[in-house]
């Protein structure tokens, strides 16, 4: 155990668990909205600089840097057709829905100022003229925690005109969501948040250019922006301090399965899987002999095998290296116990579900993916279909407007990659083939 | 689908719905939620005036509430939106009833985080108090629907009543609950084994300073 875990005086997310209260005098004695117009007055440039520097890649699973992001952003506003310029927005995707995710939700019920400090601070240096926090439906208490906290942001004049006193108009507004995975994908919330249906847009033109209402729109992760704020106050070597090289800063993780004790918490970046679930977790359920397999970053990243996984630093690169991802940082541990075939068959379930039926790779082949993956657990198949399930997955793949399809194909994917043995073992049991087996 | 409810007749559902109308106090609200949109894209504030017109019709109803047509039709006319665009987005996302559900929508989470900590139990249980999937009991009282990921992993398996969460549950739990809703009891909300939220069980692993008090780190630093 030589990791150097994270020390609480290094935690971004001090109330990560709720025992203190939300509210914005308490959330002040902690440190929130503390000379806020100080680090606005460092200029859009410098924030977008530091952000930069600090080495911060987007925590809602796809990993862009997010000062980069923020440069995409005009500098100048563009004009409509009637020469007046366009707003910029900035919308925070609160939509977790990522199967094994469950981070914003700590952020939105018990640390909301640090959001709405990040989205004026962002918002500012991106140029927006106000954020959108769309929180998915189902977080319904979550959801009211954020309006209260808006509207205690309003009162005392921290947002709105002259937001906390730096001469900047910023308003922060939050909209619900109503149960559609799928608006996770930037493109998908914009046109939700626009009314409407949310099935992806093509891309380009790219949010940047022409998102919300066709102004120029920047969409960031709850946790890229809640962590703003403290990266400003502590500085961008003070962040990319933690994590190895192009993996910097700390993450929250969240462990649900078969560990002794599921739980939320913040840690450094790169931190080895088994020291992680060793500290707060309480170990494997049954003990490290009978871990099977984990899936890292939430239902859409392939799962990885015990072997692999013990060691690997949980980053972004680490999880590359062993043919997965770190997502949204959702991990998903199975033990012995788990019909591995059944937990992979689920989450194609999931998919077939929230398909947004736009593209007909994705609309018919979740579907056809999850009838045949219920086919193999219990094997009523031959083995040749698992090749032909692999075909498919590689059809589906990259061949739809968002990535719900690559989503779909990549755990179907993994289970064929390393626990193809079980499947075709099902499928001969499902025969009555076991002298065949005895005999080869 | 076997899954889904059946959405009733129109021709009862306009007799009873087609002079629905926003409640005073919500009608304020809804005015609350337009102007959080630029004017003139007022559709936005669809999905919102949609669950408050949902919720209306709950507390007619004393049920969680559904979107009969006329309904939907309201709500368009109210944002001047075509009702095919409204339409769309009623049918689009889950939360919104398109037929009539229970008392209390009992809808359990699935997904396989939830199914690798026993929500297969969670599920027979509600299934030995007597309801099926997409069915409401006959007293009114339980609707059970299966849910996708609900964002509660680490709190693993749940299930959402009506606006609220019960987390870490197994078959007794789940029993215990139905049993006290059905008996008009209150339940504390969130974890039920005694977790404040997703800290581990017994005790978070980490700062512990916070858990006495609103202990501010900044000297530290």
């Amino acid at each position: 155990m030589s990791f150097d875990f994270l020390q609480d005086k290094d935690r971004i997310f001090t109330n990560v668990y709720g025992f203190q209260s939300w509210d914005l005098k308490a959330s002040q004695q902690r440190g929130d909205w503390d000379k806020t117009a100080d680090i606005i007055k460092l200029g859009n440039d410098k924030i977008i600089e530091e952000m930069k520097a600090s080495g911060l890649r987007g925590r809602g699973g796809a990993g862009f840097p997010t000062g980069l992001k923020w440069s995409f952003m005009p500098k100048e506003a563009p004009k409509d057709s009637q020469g007046n310029p366009r707003p910029s927005f900035l919308v925070i995707n609160a939509d977790e829905s990522e199967p094994g995710s469950c981070k914003d939700r700590e952020i939105l019920r018990n640390d909301p100022h640090k959001l709405i400090e990040g989205a004026l601070i962002a918002g500012f240096a991106m140029r927006a003229r106000a954020a959108y926090i769309y929180i998915r439906g189902e977080y319904i208490m979550e959801a009211k925690v954020m309006e209260a906290a808006v509207k205690e942001a309003y009162d005392a004049g921290l947002i709105g005109k002259n937001a906390a006193k730096s001469g900047y108009d910023f308003d922060v507004f939050v909209h619900r969501g109503a149960g559609a995975y799928i608006c996770g994908e930037e493109t998908a919330m914009i046109e939700s948040l626009e009314g409407k249906k949310g099935q992806p847009r093509l891309k380009p033109p790219f949010p940047a250019g022409a998102g919300l209402y066709g102004c120029p729109t920047t969409v960031n992760n709850v946790e890229s922006i809640a962590v703003v704020p403290t990266i400003m106050r502590r500085g961008a070597a003070w962040f990319a301090s933690f994590g190895r090289e192009n993996n910097k800063g700390t993450k929250l993780f969240q462990v649900s399965g078969h560990v002794e004790k599921p739980a939320v918490f913040e840690e450094a970046m790169s931190i080895p899987f088994k020291d992680m679930i060793e500290k707060h977790c309480g170990g494997i359920t049954g003990g490290w002999d009978n871990l099977l397999a984990v899936i890292p970053g939430g239902s859409s990243v392939p799962l990885v095998p015990a072997h692999e996984i013990m060691n690997a630093p949980m980053d972004f690169d680490g999880l590359k290296d062993v043919g997965s991802g770190l997502g949204t940082a959702a991990v998903i541990v199975m033990d012995k116990s788990t019909d591995i075939v059944r937990a992979i068959s689920r989450i194609s379930y999931f998919y077939k579900h929230e398909s947004c039926g736009q593209c007909t790779p994705c609309r018919e082949g979740t579907g056809w993916m999850w009838r045949v993956m219920e086919k193999m657990r219990d094997g009523d198949a031959d083995i040749e279909d698992i090749d032909t399930l692999y075909e498919v997955t590689k059809q589906v793949e990259g061949h739809t407007i968002c990535a719900l399809g690559d989503a779909a194909a990549w755990p179907i994917q993994g289970l064929i990659r390393h626990f193809r043995p079980e499947m075709e073992r099902r499928i001969r049991e499902h025969h009555g083939d076991d002298v065949l087996e005895a005999a080869e | 689908m076997a899954e889904t409810a059946a959405i009733p007749d129109e021709i009862e559902t306009r007799a009873q719905w087609s002079d629905f109308a926003f409640t005073p106090e919500n009608e304020k609200l809804a005015k609350w939620q337009i102007a959080k949109y630029p004017a003139g894209r007022q559709k936005s504030a669809v999905m919102a005036l949609l669950d408050l017109a949902q919720r209306q019709v709950g507390a007619d109803t004393k049920t969680q509430g559904w979107l009969p047509v006329p309904v939907i039709e309201y709500v368009a006319a109210y944002l001047d939106m075509p009702y095919m665009r409204a339409y769309e987005v009623a049918t689009f996302y889950t939360m919104y009833n398109l037929a009539p559900v229970g008392r209390y929508h009992v809808q359990v989470c699935g997904t396989t985080p939830c199914m690798l900590r026993g929500s297969d139990d969670v599920m027979a249980a509600c299934k030995n108090k007597g309801m099926a999937k997409g069915k409401t009991t006959p007293d009114g009282l339980f609707t059970l629907t299966e849910v996708e990921c609900m964002g509660n992993c680490s709190n693993a398996p749940m299930v959402q009543i009506n606006d609220d969460n019960y987390e870490d549950l197994d078959y007794d739990i789940m029993t215990r609950i139905l049993e006290d809703l059905a008996a008009g009891k209150e339940i504390p909300v969130g974890s039920q084994i005694g977790r404040k939220t997703s800290e581990a069980e017994g005790g978070p692993t980490n700062l512990h300073a916070m858990v006495e008090e609103n202990h501010d780190y900044r000297g530290e630093w």
